[in-house]
């Protein structure tokens, strides 16, 4: 008994040792030299793998980051400029300040907005119900509703929101690494500038139909009357297509274009309550607390429409 | 035995409930609503503006470039605007919309029904008059069939195959032609292998439509028409008229990937676009309107209606009895691959082979449960294709293996999602791969 | 017009369902289930319930318990396995023991891989070894066919093995091997394994309602057969007739309804092929010079092993030939 004991010992740690001896060598043939530098950078990174710089990894973008000399154009969403700087000054680079972005979602088209005229039976996906055909309401560019932005995000930043029907952006949790802009097949979602505490203007609506299509398919869309761009003082607001857009570079969150918007397809996210005495139509919109969260907010004012009314019509 | 191809297939009940419903002529609409993309390819380029006056067979879109067709209007009448108007998937697609007034013809039309047999036209004569005649296939996938008949040099056709099939379950318009239009149906296969130089041809019918494969016998029995066309009866399996397992078939020759037919020495046209072929080169009739199966099992009088280019489809479901109370789904199409629509006001184009009303509770999706790995839709993939892998791959977006594993392949027909028994969607996300994987593809082509 | 339902093709599906499938498979086990209660009586009806039930509860508590999700006993997939379970074991066996192997093949078998569709290996078989392993008497002590006396009985593939080993020459063995007797079920086994007529009417059973395919089934016992038949023309005197394994032990259970479970087997024509010519060799080789007197349970899990390495290299063929074309 004891015999057999000291054989198998002795055998298995035989074979261990011969084991050892083999990988070493065998290790040592096949050693690639690295660059330690990258191991160094990819440590400082946050490490999320989401590709949002554009590499596959963050293991790519530390290679990149040490074999650039001009890493300017390089820059990690997840982290931001923190990291950026981190990284810059561990590699002796200069490097580029670049201000954060949030993802927002550019529809304001929620179950009670925008009526369902049909119902999709497909596979719970966007990309196979925009493949399909134009959606479940009249609007063909507005939110499917089937989440696929929510399923591609790593940091939990994006739900969908069972009572709008809408996905909604976790401001604190967003990175801005662009997989849910990617993701949707209606290129609904746009990375903007994250403004001053969080504040931004911007058009809640995608829709390239004509002002009178638009306005039977959602209460909410814009209908290209135009209104914002003769109102902006600083030429932000672009139209075309029917379409307006504000160029978050030029908007200096006057706020103008909201007040004259017809139907509230822009909107204000994080401003602070306005004051009373602002021209505002009425006050009880005023008092009414702006909402946190940036996709579903619809200060689209009620009262405002009076004024909305005629402008779309005439457009239309 | 009767002949059918290799590679897997399902069996879905056949429902050919219009069968005997002879063709009947709808009436013209009073508003034609004329879609300039009704092919594959590259849409028409608009010929008339906002109030030209149009006879019915004047062109109204040239084709734009090689791979494209001619759009006529199908109606008399003025040009009331050329926009966006919605189709059946409700996204706006460039149309002419025409006021109809009365129903005159152009008059380089012979409208007579008298048959006219001889063609001494040249190939390449036969060819331009179908180009000008904006004939498409009309079996459904509606490519431009002046550009199949062009057979690129280096290459040789053997066999002209005319596809009888009609495998899609309640769809019975090629059925009926066959049956009504025979002699003509005869007329525009020889014309067509006059094109090609061929001197043989097959024409492929299940042997669900026993009617129709006596009727061509006994009219080829008589010697009228060349000796080299004869009729193949085929075993009922969906999907045979799939044009590469209808050349498996009759040929045994499988097309290669990435193939097409004519690497194997065959050229197939639908037996709608050969009477179509008939009317354009004999008569100087371009595709002005086409016949519909209208069927449903609720709808009131299941018919085939020859109807106008640019009818609105409701129309038609109006005329079969109406929209029956219980109506779930409207397809435009057959059952395996036709489109569900959600705008019933959409005209009727080339490709509309069929309007299918199903009723909600045939409608819906069953529950999804987890696939349980059968390998009932590899058994039934007509290509050889493994659903279940693409299908998960496309999920995944690894479009790498979705190449190697051949999803360029899949030719859509659906016999995955129809046998799955866990209910999974395979196809939907196939076809996604399948579309991204084909960018891809292409991009690195084009480099 | 809200009720309007949109959904890509194809609009029509098939009548199949996961639950008909494994109703189906339920179905076809009880020819063989009643030939089992003709020899055991009550004890096999006994066997059986516990088995069936237990992998239900156990099922039905884990989805609940450590998965937290909607319960997956609709499809039918835990009343299958109890019931092949039970069908592979001894009629005599202490309930504890049934309970045991249950929690064996549906908590480490199916549900700690997933559940139903994820299982790299058979549940009843991995519930089944895992008993054969710990307890090893119990599993292979039989009730006498008789019914008489209801302790010992060893199976004839016991008896071949124990005979060949002590050197008696097989022409001396054959008169106690009554094969039509075998055919029939009338030998002892466990109580699934020993009606081989019984399991081959559920196998058509099974093939008429197109749950299974004919390629499995025969590769299995055509390979035995075929292995077999060249080990006993090399050698008459030191190797048993090739029916004697075909009717002998579970090769007909194993062949028709564990080898062919969909899951755990593999998904092109070539693969179940190569799968299924797998498990005949082995299980012969098992049954000629493994330890063990039968192998099927042992080869069928060594070669559920392979599958996810056959369908990664085994693939069906392809429309238009087999090489893909060159760009």
């Amino acid at each position: 008994m004891n015999e057999t004991l000291i054989y198998t010992i002795a055998i298995l740690v035989g074979l261990g040792l011969i084991a050892a001896v083999v990988l070493y060598f065998v290790a040592q043939k096949f050693k690639v030299y690295e660059d330690p530098r990258i191991d160094e950078t990819e440590a400082r990174l946050p490490g999320a793998n989401c590709g949002g710089c554009g590499f596959p990894g963050c293991r790519g973008m530390a290679e990149a980051l040490v074999k650039n000399d001009d890493i300017s154009a390089l820059y990690c969403p997840v982290g931001g400029a923190p990291t950026m700087k981190a990284v810059a000054e561990y590699l002796g680079k200069a490097v580029a300040e670049k201000e954060p972005q949030v993802a927002v979602v550019r529809c304001g088209g929620t179950l009670c907005n925008r009526a369902r005229t049909n119902t999709f039976d497909g596979a719970r996906s966007c990309a196979v119900e925009a493949a399909l055909y134009g959606g479940e309401t009249g609007c063909t560019f507005g939110c499917l509703g089937n989440g696929d932005c929510t399923r591609v995000c790593n940091f939990d930043a994006i739900h969908m929101n069972p009572e709008t029907g809408l996905p909604e952006v976790d401001e604190e949790k967003c990175t801005a690494c662009g997989a849910c802009v990617k993701a949707c097949p209606k290129n609904i979602i746009e990375l903007r500038k994250k403004g001053p505490k969080g504040r931004r203007v911007y058009v809640n609506c995608v829709n390239k139909d004509k002002g009178a299509v638009t306005r039977k398919a959602c209460s909410v869309g814009c209908i290209g009357c135009g209104k914002c761009v003769k109102t902006c003082p600083f030429e932000a607001i672009t139209l075309e297509n029917n379409l307006a857009y504000i160029d978050p570079a030029k908007c200096r969150l006057c706020r103008k274009c909201v007040a004259v918007c017809p139907t509230g397809a822009i909107v204000e996210v994080n401003f602070p309550p306005r004051p009373a005495e602002k021209p505002a139509p009425k006050p009880a919109e005023a008092a009414q607390p702006v909402a946190k969260t940036a996709a579903v907010t619809e200060n689209a004012p009620a009262q405002e429409t009076k004024t909305a009314e005629e402008g779309g019509e005439q457009h239309a | 035995m009767l002949k059918t191809f290799r590679l897997g297939g399902v069996h879905p009940h056949d429902h050919k409930i219009s069968k005997d419903a002879a063709i009947r002529i709808f009436d013209v609409p009073k508003t034609a609503t004329i879609p300039l993309g009704q092919h594959i390819g590259a849409p028409a380029t608009v010929a008339v503006k906002k109030g030209d006056k149009v006879l019915v067979g004047d062109i109204i879109g040239t084709a734009t470039g090689f791979v494209s067709a001619n759009i006529h209007s199908s109606v008399s009448g003025t040009v009331t605007g050329v926009d966006a108007v919605p189709d059946g998937g409700n996204l706006r697609k460039p149309a002419v919309t025409i006021a109809v007034e009365g129903d005159e013809w152009n008059p380089a039309i012979d409208r007579t029904d008298t048959l006219i047999k001889e063609c001494t036209l040249e190939p390449k004569e036969i060819i331009a008059k179908i180009a000008a005649a904006g004939v498409v296939g009309l079996g459904g996938a509606t490519f431009p069939t002046q550009v199949k008949l062009s057979v690129p040099p280096g290459k040789k056709v053997e066999m002209l195959i005319i596809n009888g099939v009609e495998c899609e379950p309640y769809l019975t318009a090629d059925y009926r032609l066959m049956l009504e239009h025979a002699e003509e149906l005869l007329v525009g296969c020889e014309i067509l292998m006059r094109a090609l130089g061929v001197e043989q041809c097959r024409i492929g019918i299940e042997n669900n439509k026993p009617e129709a494969i006596r009727h061509l016998n006994e009219i080829l029995g008589s010697g009228k028409y060349h000796q080299g066309i004869s009729v193949v009866p085929l075993k009922m399996r969906y999907p045979q008229g799939g044009e590469k397992q209808l050349i498996a078939a009759i040929t045994g020759r499988e097309v290669p990937s990435g193939g097409l037919p004519i690497d194997v020495g065959a050229v197939v046209q639908n037996v709608g676009t050969t009477y179509a072929v008939y009317q354009a080169v004999q008569k100087n009739r371009p595709i002005v309107d086409r016949v519909v199966t209208v069927t449903g099992k609720q709808l009131g009088q299941p018919s085939n209606l020859l109807v106008r280019i640019g009818t609105p489809i409701s129309a038609l479901i109006e005329a079969c009895g109406g929209m029956p109370a219980d109506t779930g789904k409207i397809i435009n199409g057959g059952p395996m691959m036709g489109r569900a629509m959600a705008n019933i006001d959409a005209p009727v184009t080339k490709g509309t082979s069929g309007v299918l009303l199903m009723k909600t509770e045939e409608s819906l999706r069953k529950a999804e449960m987890p696939c349980i790995q059968c390998a009932k839709c590899v058994d039934a993939c007509p290509m050889g294709l493994e659903p279940f892998l693409i299908s998960k791959l496309s999920r995944l977006g690894l479009y790498d293996r979705l190449e190697k594993e051949r999803t360029t392949d899949c030719i859509e027909c659906g016999c995955c999602s129809f046998t799955c028994p866990s209910n999974l969607p395979l196809l939907d996300y196939i076809r996604l791969g399948k579309a991204e994987t084909m960018k891809i593809i292409r991009a690195r082509q084009a480099k | 017009m809200s009720n309007r339902i949109v959904a890509p093709s194809p609009h029509l599906h098939g009548d199949f369902s996961t639950p008909r499938i494994m109703r189906d498979v339920v179905i076809a086990l009880i020819p063989a289930f009643a030939f089992s209660v003709f020899i055991y009586g009550l004890s096999a009806v006994f066997v059986t319930g516990i088995a069936i039930l237990s992998c239900m509860l156990f099922e039905w508590l884990i989805d609940r318990f450590m998965l937290r999700r909607a319960s997956t006993l609709g499809d039918w997939s835990a009343v299958v396995t109890g019931t092949l379970l039970a069908f592979n074991l001894p009629a005599n066996i202490s309930p504890w023991l049934v309970i045991l192997g249950s929690l064996v093949a549906i908590g480490i078998g199916k549900m700690s891989f997933g559940g139903l569709g994820r299982n790299l290996f058979n549940p009843a078989l991995v519930g089944r070894v895992f008993l054969l392993i710990s307890f090893p008497v119990q599993m292979t002590l039989f009730p006498d066919t008789a019914g008489v006396d209801a302790i010992t009985g060893a199976t004839p593939l016991a008896f071949v093995k124990e005979a060949l080993k002590t050197g008696t020459p097989v022409t001396e063995i054959m008169p106690n091997i009554d094969l039509g007797g075998m055919l029939l079920g009338f030998k002892d086994g466990s109580m699934g394994e020993i009606g081989a007529l019984a399991l081959l009417l559920g196998g058509i059973y099974l093939l008429i309602r197109k749950v299974i395919t004919w390629r499995i089934p025969v590769f299995v016992l055509g390979s035995m057969f075929v292995f077999a038949s060249i080990l006993w023309l090399a050698d008459p005197q030191e190797y048993m007739n090739p029916l004697f394994h075909l009717f002998a032990g579970g090769a007909m259970l194993g062949a028709i309804f564990m080898a062919t479970d969909y899951v755990t087997s593999p998904m092109s024509k070539a693969g179940q092929a190569i799968y299924a010519i797998g498990i005949g060799v082995i299980t012969i080789l098992i049954r000629v010079w493994g330890a063990y007197p039968e192998g099927i349970s042992f080869a069928i899990l060594i070669m559920n092993a392979t599958v996810p390495l056959i369908n990664m290299y085994v693939k069906p063929s392809r429309f238009g030939g087999r090489t893909p074309k060159k760009k």
